[in-house]
């Protein structure tokens, strides 16, 4: 089994620990694990802001890049779930379904492909756990407070089978965080607004984390907290499963 | 006194009028925990009921069945209505459906009535139509009648006064119907409204009310209220006009079954609203009236990407759970239905002047779930930004950034350049990146801090050298 690592840009960028966690973790679990170099971005910023039209010079750079591995991997939903939304490239159309078909989010691979049982992780805090929309209602890595079915949470499982980890409820389980891509500038005034009720959310419940399965909005989570200097601080998924976290 | 006209909101661009909404802090809290309860409400109203996801499941089929068949539908329920004696009107568009109404007023010589809650009249602007012909109109519907006295539109389909705090409600009631200064007890201005509404339902002839589903099969309707007020409206009433949009049409009675077990708990978690009232024909010695509006519906029925929206019934549940609407209130959205689906559906009647909605939000998706009969709101609002931008609808500067964007991230070296520069100024001068007028980000959030090196960077470094 061969898998491509595809680290969305703003992680390249930003938050290349996450990355590394993602990579480390999934080494750890045995995987043959390959990060193609020429790689950018899914080409959601386009497309969400109207513009899916100028997205087809990243669409073929991204066949390009993952065409040819069994998986692709990555640590973060939304991303994941532009590709298996849209990914289409004209007369590229067996490579495209493959790799829509074939990409996972961080967890659900680890969950569902490597069908992981146990982990060598050690977190002791109180974490509150926003695993971020497109993530939970668009890829259903958990099920979603609006739906009457039975509950479940893949990322859930894998953190309960860290050591001394406490997930905190929130009292709004699956509320959005506001980041939204370009509406965090476009809609400044309520982006903001719903990044801080959600950090408020968790603060109220006692978290010292806020873990995510999603950097963008814990990139949104992370720049609200920083502004009120809050202790509270976020943390990807990766990181706490790949135990590297200082405990 | 009573002849109000509504004052609109005069910019259609959201995210001012959002910001506005937000600088009343204590406001919006209060306006966003409010709807959030409604929402807990449904939640725990949907999940009692057994099959709640094979209702949803089914009424989402019976409406596509209704728009794929909607001509015999129509036609089919013209011809009972008809047999039972109701007198049944077609109109293109709003202006012809305020001229119908305007025409069955004169006929009777009626200056004042009643009318219970309906978003077609809204949508058609018949308060303003009306008043401007002299005709006094009273919406009898509590939340209607208190932005009727505030002059404002409503800001919510199923809650249209939600953005007023009791102690407003209490100081327009007593410059209107004369209760105590400073009193803002709810049941003393209920009270006051009550005998206030009284006095309107027993000395007007005529009521008008909306529909909430027309029985195709049985040529009858029904309306769904809280407060009794259609049926007191029409009981006391001469004539009765009901006034539909197209899309209102269910096949057969026990549908109703499906759709009455469904509307009141996606609205409000109720049950069932207090009163579901069947209007079959006129009572003897009354008139009825039917009005059925297209205003737009065909065309939109057309188009293969947005025809579902068709499907809305209006419970509102999409609002109450909009992040989006709920802090930044209905009136941002300048539009007479509110929140998604109000953004999906006013780019339908008006895309330059709508352009901005289907931008307020973030596409999280909870809108599309909640929705009792599964309307793809979000998807739709991801295509209606497609349509938007290829018609030049959107903002230019955000046209020539995407542009930028573009082809940067379809270029993997310009893009390591882009980053690399971007990395190094964050880091060397964080002032200009930090800057709260240049970067709207920047206002109330920090930005990420650079790390010195990117993960390609690490990872050439720590794989490809091993």
């Amino acid at each position: 089994m061969k898998v491509g690592l595809f680290i969305p840009c703003y992680v390249d960028q930003f938050y290349p620990q996450v990355a590394v966690a993602s990579l480390q973790l999934l080494e750890k679990l045995g995987v043959e694990v390959d990060y193609p170099l020429q790689q950018t971005c899914c080409g959601q910023p386009m497309a969400n802001s109207g513009f899916a039209s100028l997205a087809t010079g990243c669409d073929a750079l991204f066949a390009r890049n993952f065409a040819g591995y069994d998986y692709i991997v990555s640590p973060s939903g939304s991303c994941v779930l532009h590709i298996k939304d849209h990914l289409q490239v004209p007369g590229q159309e067996a490579e495209t379904t493959h790799i829509r078909n074939h990409i996972y989010e961080l967890s659900e691979f680890l969950t569902d492909v490597l069908q992981v049982k146990e982990l060598p992780a050690r977190f002791p805090h109180k974490v509150g756990f926003h695993l971020g929309c497109h993530g939970q209602r668009g890829l259903q890595l958990a099920q979603m407070s609006e739906l009457a079915a039975p509950a479940f949470s893949k990322p859930g499982y894998l953190l309960s089978l860290v050591q001394d980890l406490e997930v905190v409820p929130l009292s709004r389980p699956d509320e959005c965080c506001g980041f939204g891509g370009s509406f965090c500038v476009t809609e400044e005034a309520v982006s903001a607004k719903m990044g801080q009720d959600r950090v408020a959310d968790h603060q109220a419940n006692g978290a010292e984390y806020i873990a995510g399965a999603d950097v963008s909005c814990l990139m949104h989570l992370e720049g609200v907290l920083r502004r009120q200097k809050s202790p509270l601080q976020v943390i990807h998924l990766a990181q706490i499963l790949n135990g590297q976290v200082d405990a | 006194m009573d002849k109000l006209t509504p004052k609109t909101i005069p910019v259609p661009d959201h995210p001012a009028a959002a910001a506005a909404f937000q600088a009343d802090a204590e406001r919006a809290n209060w306006h966003d925990q409010a709807l959030w309860f409604i929402r807990e409400k449904r939640d725990v109203a949907s999940k009692q009921t057994p099959d709640w996801e094979l209702l949803r499941e089914t009424a989402s089929q019976i409406k596509e069945h209704v728009l794929a068949h909607l001509d015999e539908l129509l036609i089919q329920f013209e011809e009972k209505a008809r047999e039972n004696g109701i007198q049944v009107h077609w109109a293109a568009d709003g202006e012809e459906h305020n001229q119908i109404v305007l025409g069955i007023l004169r006929q009777h010589g009626i200056r004042k009535l009643v009318k219970s809650k309906s978003m077609l009249t809204e949508e058609c602007h018949l308060n303003d139509f009306l008043a401007a012909q002299g005709v006094e109109v009273v919406d009898t519907d509590l939340g209607e009648r208190i932005v009727q006295l505030a002059q404002e539109p409503p800001s919510h389909i199923v809650l249209p006064s939600i953005h007023k705090r009791k102690e407003e409600v209490g100081e327009l009631f007593h410059q209107h119907l004369g209760t105590e200064k400073g009193a803002s007890d709810p049941a003393y201005l209920t009270e006051a409204a009550r005998q206030h509404l009284r006095e309107k339902f027993l000395s007007s002839d005529l009521a008008i009310t909306g529909v909430n589903f027309a029985i195709a099969e049985t040529g009858g309707l029904v309306v769904c209220t809280n407060e009794g007020n259609a049926d007191l409206g029409v009981h006391l009433a001469k004539v009765h006009i009901a006034c539909m949009g197209l899309e209102k049409i269910i096949p057969k009675a026990e549908d109703l079954g499906v759709f009455l077990r469904l509307l009141a708990r996606s609205a409000t978690g109720q049950p069932i609203t207090t009163y579901s009232s069947h209007f079959h024909k006129p009572a003897p010695g009354q008139e009825m009236h039917l009005v059925l509006v297209d205003n737009g519906r065909s065309t939109h029925l057309g188009k293969k990407d947005f025809y579902k929206a068709l499907k809305c019934i209006r419970c509102g549940a999409c609002i109450n759970t909009c992040p989006v609407y709920r802090r930044s209130g209905g009136h941002s959205y300048h539009h007479t239905i509110s929140g998604p689906i109000g953004a999906i559906l006013a780019p339908n009647l008006d895309r330059q002047k709508n352009a901005d909605l289907p931008f307020a939000s973030t596409l999280c998706g909870s809108c599309t779930h909640v929705c009792p009969v599964k309307i793809d709101i979000h998807n739709q609002l991801y295509l209606w930004r497609q349509v938007l931008a290829q018609d030049g609808q959107v903002p230019k500067a955000k046209a020539v950034s995407m542009q930028a964007m573009a082809t940067v991230l379809a270029n993997p070296k310009v893009y390591r350049l882009a980053g690399r520069s971007g990395r190094f100024m964050l880091r060397w001068l964080p002032g200009v990146a930090q800057n709260k007028r240049l970067n709207a980000w920047a206002r109330q959030r920090d930005m990420p801090s650079p790390p010195k090196e990117s993960f390609r960077d690490w990872y050439l470094k720590n794989r490809k050298t091993k």
